[in-house]
């Protein structure tokens, strides 16, 4: 097994994600199947090999710095699921 | 010959002509959607009375003679632009109400050129799939066969034009989901280089990945689309700043002397012999033109698949984090706490598909797992990209199948993520490369299904790419091939 049930519970909390035991089960299956698969990387030689984040050769992209105009905060939390004067509103995280 | 069998060149010449209007095409294609569509389920959204007000000023702006490329040209869009004040959902019920406060740059451009917008397509959940089976909102059926899929992610789109519901669309492809939709729908796409088209705007997967590029009729019409949305933007600081060259300048010059590769890893055991065969034809019909046809390698493309579903995973994971149920989107409170809210939210907004990438992109990037899965899937996206560079000092174009199988029945490879990830494994190491790539009829299987052809153009060489494609495509008549509706 490349991976455990105990790990795909990990990985789910760590996603944010709450799965159902039967959800749980099939990662566990998918992902061990899917980790197989990519162990095929492992047989190419790469301890001298540059990593690749880009794929365009590229150094910092600046812009002038100028004032223009922001979306505005009525925009901004017209699709929030609950707003308050121009705020997001959240369940309380501190007791 | 009914308005919507049109290219969009073609229908630029009668809006030029005066022997159409705008409102008479978009109340064609409105008229062909409500016929059609519901057997495809091609549209999420129909804007008609904003597309027949746009149409309108179109009609308008062109009696003025101040009409653009595309003014007055009805077009749709994969559900990963956002659009303001037009829902949109990138087919995930967790963005099932929301309603965008502002166009991306792409969307932008053209509407500047006040091209009419019909509507919003369907597509794979934030663009994962092959198949356009992982939609919240259904399936998109295969305009050829009803009981095939149209591929994916861009399946609603290129399902959108080989159906003729609209003259051309703009789509987006991660690891082939503009060029396998548009093989397996008979339709021409064309994914640029990345950096080529600006990202502001549009739903973000894979960010080192994600490239916007159209989906039409011909491959005119995917040059004439490619120059209203090419170029760099501020707002994107992934995008190049470099000139974007008129590609209708040099579509017609011909192949004779061009140098096209022909990568031997591609032509593997376990190809369908009906795109073996339309392949070969291909070949023979540029090399019949003048092109020079050499055999070039391509030797980490068995390592490409893996490498892919590392790295989109991996980012797709981060950017999907945003999805939490607070700025927008769906959201699930049982009074339990912020971090409960997050969890339910996501898990009731999310489907199988993109939670199985979700958490396979979180594991690949967890703590004591990145070095051995993240960090060498992008060692190994340097030997793949290295390897097209290689190939292309010997050559300026490559020529591949699209798949290696036409497409496939609804249901079919639903059971098994990875058998529908290799489905992509001509199509995924062009995105790891960075470079451009087209896809463009080349036959018809022995079930009547399209087959493609994929070209693949040095980066930034979308020009050449456009001209080899277009050659090809004068020779042959299947672009004529209209899907029996």
């Amino acid at each position: 097994m490349k991976i455990t049930r105990a790990q795909v519970e990990h990985v789910a909390r760590l996603a944010r994600l709450a799965l159902a035991d039967a959800e749980l089960d099939a990662l566990t299956d998918e992902m061990d199947a899917i980790l197989g698969y990519v162990e095929t990387l492992n047989s190419l030689d790469t301890d001298h090999i540059v990593p690749t984040s880009h794929a365009v050769p590229m150094e910092n992209a600046f812009r002038d710095d100028t004032v223009r105009p922001s979306l505005g905060t009525m925009k901004a939390v017209q699709n929030a699921p609950a707003a308050a004067g121009g705020c997001f509103v959240v369940p309380k995280v501190i007791e | 010959m009914s308005l919507t069998d049109l290219t969009l060149h073609a229908m630029q010449q009668r809006l030029r002509n005066k022997e159409v209007t705008s409102v008479e095409l978009t109340r064609a294609f409105l008229e062909r959607i409500g016929s059609v569509d519901p057997s495809i389920n091609a549209y999420l959204t129909v804007t008609a009375e904003q597309a027949l007000e746009d149409a309108a000023r179109a009609d308008r702006r062109l009696a003025e003679g101040q009409g653009a490329e595309l003014t007055g040209i009805p077009l749709a869009l994969k559900d990963i632009f956002i659009t303001e004040g037009v829902r949109t959902t990138c087919a995930s019920r967790i963005l099932e109400n929301f309603v965008p406060p502002y166009d991306g740059t792409a969307v932008a451009k053209l509407k500047e050129q006040g091209a009419v917008l019909l509507g919003k397509l369907n597509m794979d959940e934030f663009a994962m799939g092959s198949s356009n089976e992982n939609s919240a909102f259904g399936a998109v059926k295969n305009p050829w066969n009803l009981d095939y899929v149209p591929g994916g992610s861009s399946g609603g789109s290129a399902a959108c034009i080989a159906a003729r519901l609209a003259a051309a669309t703009l789509g987006t492809d991660t690891g082939g989901s503009i060029r396998q939709p548009a093989a397996n729908c008979g339709v021409v796409g064309l994914k640029p280089t990345y950096g080529r088209v600006s990202r502001y705007g549009v739903i973000a997967f894979a960010s080192s990945l994600d490239q916007v590029g159209p989906i039409a009729r011909d491959v005119e019409d995917c040059a004439i689309l490619l120059q209203a949305v090419a170029g760099y933007d501020a707002a994107d600081s992934t995008s190049v700043d470099m000139p974007v060259p008129d590609y209708r300048a040099t579509l017609r010059d011909g192949v004779k002397g061009l140098k096209i590769g022909l990568p031997r890893e591609y032509f593997i055991e376990g190809l369908d012999p009906d795109v073996q065969q339309a392949t070969d034809d291909a070949i023979a019909v540029l090399r019949e033109l003048g092109a020079e046809l050499v055999e070039v390698a391509l030797p980490h493309t068995e390592y490409a698949v893996a490498c892919y579903y590392l790295i989109a995973t991996a980012e797709a994971s981060s950017n999907l984090a945003r999805y939490d149920g607070v700025r927008y989107g769906r959201r699930v409170d049982r009074g339990q706490g912020l971090i409960d809210m997050f969890m339910q939210s996501r898990a009731a907004g999310f489907g199988p598909e993109v939670k199985r990438r979700i958490m396979l992109g979180t594991y690949a990037l967890s703590s004591g797992y990145y070095d051995a899965y993240y960090l060498k899937a992008q060692k190994v996206r340097t030997l793949i990209r290295q390897d097209f560079l290689d190939a292309f000092a010997k050559v300026d174009v490559m020529l591949t199948p699209v798949a290696p199988t036409p497409a496939f029945r609804l249901g079919e490879k639903l059971a098994d993520p990875l058998q529908m990830y290799l489905s992509d494994i001509f199509t995924i190491p062009v995105n790891l490369a960075g470079t451009c790539g087209m896809s463009l009829p080349c036959g018809l299987s022995r079930d009547g299904l399209p087959i493609g052809l994929q070209l693949i153009g040095r980066p930034f060489g979308e020009a050449a790419l456009l001209k080899a494609a277009y050659a090809y495509e004068q020779a042959t008549t299947w672009h004529r091939h209209l899907a029996p509706l």
